[in-house]
C-alpha cells in the first residue's frame, strides 16, 4: 500500500468518524420512520397482536374518502393563496424598504417580528385579533373602512380565508427580506442601460427588476408550495380543522387518523401519498422553472 | 436585515426604479407597515401591562393603568412550561450545533469514499417534511431499535429528533469550504491532528456561521409544535408554545394574564433574534430553500 493510499484511507476513516453523530440522528429520526411509514401503509395495525397485510387497501380508502379529498382541496387553495399573496405583497414591501436609510433599517428589522415568532404564538395572537364580535380588534379596523364585522374563524365561509390572511402576515416579512437581498444582486448597469434607452420607471421595473428577481421568485414559490402542503400547526392551533371541517387540511386529517382514531395504517398511507405528491410537485416545478429561466 | 445586506443593497438601489414618493408618503408607508406587523405584538405587551381588566377580545395600544401583577401571575402558572421549553431549546440547540459542525467538517474538508452518498442522504431529509413521518416517528420513539430506549413521555423525545438538521449542516459546510487550505496544511506540518485543526482553526474561523445556525436553530426548535404533541399526552412535559392554547382556556377570566403569558412565550425568540441579527442574512436564502 502506498503512502498516498494509506493517507486516503485515513481521511475516509476520519470523515466517517466525524459524520457518525449526524448519521445516527438522521437514521433514527428520519430514515427509519420514513421506511417504517411506507411499510405501515400496507398494514392494518392491530394493538397487542400481529399487524395484518392489507395490500393497497389503505391507499384506496384514503383516495376515496370524501373528507380526505376535501382536505386536499383546502390544502391546495390554502397553499397557493398563501404562496402567491405573500410573494406579491412581499415584493411591494421590499421595494418600499430597500436602501440604507436609518429609518428603513429600523422598519425592516421591526417588521421582521412575525417571521421569528412561533406559529403557535401567532395563532394565539390571531385568535385575539380575529375576535368575531364588532368590538374585536380587526373588526374595529375594518369598521374604519365601512366593512361590516366578520366572523373570521367562527364561520365556515370565512375560516379558510382568515387562515390564509394569518399565514400571509407571517410569511411577508421573511419573503420581503429575501427580495431585498435579491434586489441587491441586480446589476445597476442594467438600470443605467435601460435609462439611457429612455425606459420609464415602470418599464425598468418590468424589464429589469422583474426578470432580475425571477430566481428569487422561484425560491420563494418553491418554499411556499412545499410549506403549503405540510401546513399543520397553523390550522390545528386555530380552528382545529373546523368549523364543520371547512379548514381541514391533509395534515390535520392525518393527525386525527393517527392520534384520535389510532388508525396508524391509514394515517401512514395518507402520509406516504402526501410525501409522493409533495416530491412530484417539487420536481415538476423545478424543471418547469429551470426550462423557463 | 444585517449590516451586510444593507451595504449590498445600497449601491444598486440608487438606480433601482423606486416609486418616487415624497417624504410624507414614505412615512405613511412605514407607519402602515409598523401598524400591520408590529402593532399586534405591541398591543399584547400593552394589554399585559394594563391594570384594568380587558374584555375578552379587547386589545389596547396604550396601557390602561400600569401594573406588573399580570406578569407575576402569568409566570406562576407558565414557568414550568417555560422551563421545559428552555431545557429543550438549550440541550437540542447545543447537540444540533455540535453534530452539525462535526458533519460539516467532514463534508467540507475531507475527500472520502462515500461523500456523494452522504450529501445526497442529507439532502433527502431536506425534502422530507417532518410532518409526514410523525406517526412512524412516534412508533419508533416508543422503543428505539437496537438500543431499546423509550423516548416518548420524556423531554428527550422533543430533543433528539431535531438534532439532525440538514440546514445547519449545509450552512456550516459552505462556510468551512471557504477556509484556505494553506492554514490547515501549515498546522498539519506542525503536527496538528484533525481534532486540533477542527477546534483551533476551523471553529474559530466559522464563528459567523455559528451565529447563523444558532439563530435559525433556536427559532426552528422553539417553533416545534407537532413533536411535543406526539411525544406525550402529559401536559406537565409540554413546552410553552404548545401549552398556550390550554392556558388561554384556563385563564379566560383574565385576558391580561394570558397576554402576559403570550409575551413570555415570544420573548426568547425576540431576544435571540435581535442579539444575533447581524448573522441572520447568511442563512436567509438557505433558510428559504429548507422548506
Amino acid at each position: 500500500m502506498t503512502a498516498a493510499r494509506r493517507r486516503a484511507g485515513r481521511e475516509t476513516l476520519v470523515a466517517w468518524l466525524f459524520l457518525i453523530p449526524a448519521l445516527l440522528a438522521f437514521a433514527y429520526f428520519k430514515f427509519l420512520p420514513m421506511v417504517e411509514g411506507i411499510q405501515l401503509s400496507f398494514y392494518k395495525v392491530n394493538f397487542g397482536g400481529q399487524n395484518t397485510w392489507v395490500g393497497w387497501d389503505n391507499f384506496r380508502t384514503v383516495v376515496n374518502d370524501p373528507d380526505f379529498r376535501a382536505a386536499l382541496v383546502h390544502t391546495l387553495i390554502n397553499g397557493v393563496s398563501v404562496a402567491v399573496l405573500s410573494a406579491v405583497i412581499a415584493l411591494l414591501v421590499a421595494l418600499a424598504l430597500q436602501g440604507s436609510r436609518r429609518s428603513v433599517f429600523f422598519v425592516r428589522s421591526a417588521i421582521f417580528l412575525p417571521a421569528i415568532t412561533s406559529v403557535a404564538i401567532v395563532a394565539e395572537i390571531f385568535k385575539l385579533l380575529y375576535y368575531p364580535s364588532a368590538t374585536g380588534p380587526l373588526n374595529i379596523v375594518l369598521g374604519w373602512f365601512g366593512v361590516p364585522a366578520q366572523p373570521f374563524f367562527s364561520s365556515p365561509d370565512t375560516a379558510l380565508g382568515s387562515l390564509v390572511g394569518m399565514q400571509v402576515w407571517k410569511a411577508v416579512p421573511y419573503d420581503a427580506a429575501i427580495f431585498i437581498a435579491g434586489l441587491a444582486t441586480i446589476s445597476k448597469d442594467l438600470y443605467e442601460a435601460a435609462a439611457i434607452d429612455g425606459a420609464s420607471r415602470w418599464h425598468r421595473f418590468l424589464n429589469v427588476t422583474v426578470p432580475g428577481l425571477a430566481p428569487t421568485f422561484t425560491i420563494i414559490l418553491t418554499l411556499a408550495i412545499i410549506r403549503g402542503f405540510r401546513v399543520f400547526t397553523e390550522v390545528y392551533a386555530t380552528t382545529g380543522g373546523g368549523p364543520a371541517g371547512s379548514t381541514d387540511v391533509v395534515m390535520t386529517r392525518i393527525y386525527k387518523l393517527g392520534f384520535e382514531t389510532f388508525d396508524y395504517g391509514l394515517a401512514s398511507a395518507a402520509s406516504t401519498l402526501m410525501f409522493i405528491v409533495t416530491a412530484v410537485l417539487t420536481a415538476i416545478y423545478l424543471t418547469w422553472s429551470r426550462r423557463k429561466a | 436585515m444585517t449590516v451586510q445586506t444593507t451595504r449590498q443593497a445600497t449601491a444598486p438601489s440608487r438606480s433601482t426604479p423606486r416609486i418616487s414618493w415624497g417624504r410624507p408618503l414614505r412615512w405613511l408607508v412605514f407607519a402602515l407597515l409598523l401598524f400591520v406587523f408590529v402593532a399586534p405584538f405591541w398591543s399584547v405587551l400593552m394589554g399585559a401591562l394594563s391594570s384594568r381588566a380587558l374584555r375578552s377580545g379587547e386589545l389596547a395600544l396604550v396601557p390602561n393603568g400600569l401594573t406588573l401583577s399580570n406578569f407575576a401571575q402569568a409566570w406562576k402558572t407558565s414557568s414550568p412550561y417555560f422551563f421545559n421549553s428552555v431545557i429543550v431549546a438549550a440541550v437540542a440547540l447545543a447537540l444540533q450545533i455540535s453534530v452539525s459542525t462535526l458533519a460539516a467538517y467532514a463534508l467540507a474538508r475531507k475527500r472520502f469514499v462515500g461523500a456523494a452518498v452522504v450529501s445526497l442522504l442529507i439532502l433527502t431529509t431536506l425534502m422530507l417534511p417532518e410532518e409526514v413521518i410523525s406517526i412512524p416517528l412516534f412508533l419508533v420513539m416508543r422503543d428505539l431499535p437496537l438500543v431499546h430506549l423509550k423516548l416518548t413521555d420524556s423531554l428527550w423525545g422533543m430533543i433528539l429528533p431535531v438534532v439532525g438538521w440538514a440546514f445547519s449542516i449545509f450552512v456550516l459546510t459552505e462556510f468551512m469550504r471557504d477556509i484556505p487550505n494553506e492554514l490547515e496544511e501549515a498546522a498539519r506540518v506542525d503536527g496538528a491532528g484533525d481534532v486540533v485543526i477542527f477546534t483551533r482553526i476551523i471553529l474559530p474561523l466559522v464563528r459567523p456561521a455559528l451565529g447563523t445556525v444558532t439563530i435559525f436553530g433556536f427559532i426552528m426548535i422553539w417553533d416545534q409544535y407537532l413533536l411535543p404533541l406526539i411525544v406525550t399526552n402529559n401536559q406537565k412535559l409540554y413546552t410553552l408554545p404548545v401549552m398556550l392554547a390550554q392556558l388561554r382556556a384556563d385563564e379566560l377570566s383574565i385576558p391580561n394574564v394570558f397576554l402576559a403569558t403570550t409575551f413570555i412565550a415570544l420573548l426568547p425568540s425576540m431576544v435571540v433574534y435581535y442579539a444575533l441579527q447581524r448573522y441572520f442574512s447568511a442563512g436567509l436564502l438557505n433558510g428559504a430553500v429548507k422548506g
